[in-house]
């Protein structure tokens, strides 16, 4: 039950997606992000999705696994879309006692909802398709020239790295301890908002208890290996830029392009005058 | 028939890249009064076999019945079904949580709804039963006790509530010759006292021999084989196959097997491989004074 939450997780695979370097993948979804609030209009939503089509495809990730991914916040993307739809000012469309539908309400809460989905999927399609541990390092890497100004990114990232780690140790504890509760009657099903919360307890403390425990034992055993923080570790697999790098870096700043030129109302005009040609013809 | 397994499939993750068939194809029956050992190396799907029995896990398609009703149709309540079938879990130390050791065994009791005087009356007779001073412990912070003593604790925490049907994965893992010995003679106790049905997981093979009527091997997710212990064990090559051992003294005469010595294939306990040495001994003799 718990365990079906996909975000944040890994969809194994061997597509050319899978092997580029993780910071040109860290990159692209910042670039992607930002690109998301340069978006003026249904162009640039093509151009997005578009792009979001290819690599789905090319990686070879579900779509269903993706979209399942989306579950857990689908209560905040409806929220979006409503408030949207009622809150923005301009001509009325319909009108439901003192609630009134806009034209631009419905265009802006359309707008908002869709830019939300794009950004969880885009960034789910990160974790989905890079080991955490290359992530981490991608991280790490990327961060590394601010070492000069005391930030400790090592640390950082082997916080990260622990802390992706045991995600799933953590669910399978929960799991395991929810049924255990359940098989002595436990109900976390039932009941208003205080019982509910009263009857997390019985999960909660072993919960917190098995976690201190895994943390202790995991310092215990890296003590034991005699690991001392960043300076001087060098990398079992070293990350090294290679041919496909380059091209995907070529890609991002097509892709980059793409979104400004339309950003500017040219792609519009441009697509608006073919569409012209053609009735012409 | 008390409870009634047909055909359980079951797979976990499924749709996932890395969905795995933990169950397939399984089918038995257990009668009232029965005592059951589960076998299967590590990952043959023990532990999720049991937790269908209680309901904690769905099948993906089959019907287990209990008394004639199929607890796998939405209709059923969950709560009767726990009522009825305790289960108790792999290290069940882990579930621990009240700040008394009275508290923790009441949890269950007390879900059931049941009367404070009844409650105290069941969560003193369960310490009690699983070898534990209630005077002594019954205040205490369950997390100040050793690790046998938790895990008697937690299985107090499930007897308390009188099931029908008692569960244990595992329940002697890693613990002292001692408690080993406390906890079983504790579960022939249950077993005796209440003609409770008991189903056991455990790797111990002469636990298994020595205690059970009724055993089932499970191997990566199917149901191999079912039988008296005489029965499974006497396949020694098959057990050993599937990555099982045998009881010590079945072991014993298997290896002296080996050897050429010409022992009997059905003996599971010391007695009985005792008697059967002397037969042997008895034999030779004849054959020198002939
Ligand atoms: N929550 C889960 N999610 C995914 N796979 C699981 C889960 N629990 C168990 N499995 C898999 O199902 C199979 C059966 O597991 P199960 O825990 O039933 O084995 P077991 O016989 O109890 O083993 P052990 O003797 O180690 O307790 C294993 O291959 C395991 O990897
Ligand atoms: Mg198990």
């Amino acid at each position: 039950m718990i365990r079906d939450i996909t975000l944040g997780q890994y969809y194994p695979g061997d597509s050319w997606f899978h092997r580029l370097d993780a910071r040109v993948k860290i990159i692209w979804t910042f670039i992607y992000i930002v690109s998301l609030f340069l978006i003026r209009d249904f162009w640039g939503y093509v151009i997005v999705l578009v792009t979001l089509a290819l690599i789905i495809g090319i990686s070879r990730v579900p779509l269903n696994f993706i979209l399942k991914g989306l579950k857990p916040i689908f209560l905040i993307i409806i929220f979006t879309f409503v408030i949207n739809m009622f809150m923005t000012k301009g001509t009325p469309l319909i009108e439901i006692g003192f609630l009134t539908i806009t034209k631009e309400g419905l265009r802006n809460a359309f707008f908002m909802g869709t830019r939300l989905v794009l950004l969880i999927i885009g960034s789910s399609i990160l974790t989905l398709i890079t080991k955490p541990i290359q992530l981490t390092d991608g991280i790490e890497k990327l961060l590394s020239p601010l070492q000069k100004f005391g930030l400790p990114s090592h640390e950082l990232a082997m916080m990260m790295t622990i802390a992706l780690r045991f995600i799933p140790t953590l669910l399978e504890e929960t799991d395991k301890i929810m049924k255990a509760q359940m098989a002595r009657g436990a109900d976390f099903e039932s009941g208003n908002i205080m019982r509910r919360a009263k009857s997390l307890i019985p999960l909660l403390v072993p919960l917190f208890i098995s976690a201190f425990r895994i943390a202790q034992d995991l310092a215990m055993a890296m003590e034991a290996r005699c690991y001392r923080g960043g300076s001087h570790r060098t990398r079992m697999n070293g990350m090294r830029l290679r041919k496909r790098d380059g091209v995907a870096a070529l890609l991002i700043i097509l892709y980059l392009t793409l979104i400004i030129v339309q950003a500017q109302g040219i792609l519009s005009l441009l697509m608006m005058s073919v569409i012209q040609l053609i009735q012409a013809a | 028939m008390q409870i009634q397994v047909k055909n359980l499939y079951h797979i976990y993750s499924e749709g996932m890249p890395y969905e795995s068939v933990s169950l397939e194809d399984v089918s038995f029956e257990i009668e009232k009064g029965e005592f059951v050992g589960v076998i299967g190396h590590t990952g043959s799907g023990k532990s999720t076999l049991i937790q269908h029995l209680n309901g904690l896990l769905k099948p993906k398609s089959g019907q287990i019945l209990i008394d004639g009703i199929d607890i796998t149709s939405g209709e059923v309540k969950m709560s009767d079904i726990r009522r009825r079938i305790g289960l108790v879990f792999q290290y069940p130390e882990y579930q621990l949580f009240e700040e008394t050791v009275h508290k923790d065994v009441a949890f269950g009791p007390m879900n059931l709804g049941l009367s404070q005087e009844e409650i105290d009356i069941r969560v003193k007779k369960a310490i009690e039963l699983v070898g534990l001073n209630y005077d002594e412990i019954g205040q205490r912070s369950p997390f100040e006790l050793s690790g046998g003593q938790k895990r008697r604790i937690a299985i107090a925490g499930v007897i308390a509530m009188e099931p029908e049907i008692l569960i244990l994965d595992e329940p002697i893992a890693g613990l002292d010759p001692k408690s080993h010995a406390d906890i079983l003679e504790m579960i022939k106790v249950i077993h005796s006292v209440n003609n409770t049905t008991i189903i056991i997981v455990s790797h111990n093979m002469g636990d298994i021999a020595r205690l059970t009527n009724k055993i089932l091997v499970l191997d990566s997710g199917k149901l191999v084989m079912v039988g008296t212990p005489a029965e499974v064990f006497s396949q020694a090559d098959y057990i050993e196959s599937l990555g099982l051992g045998l009881p010590p003294s079945a072991h014993l005469m298997n290896e002296l097997r080996k050897r050429g010595v010409p022992v009997s294939r059905d003996i599971l306990n010391i007695d009985e491989a005792e008697e059967e040495l002397y037969r042997l001994l008895k034999q030779i003799e004849g054959k020198i004074d002939a």
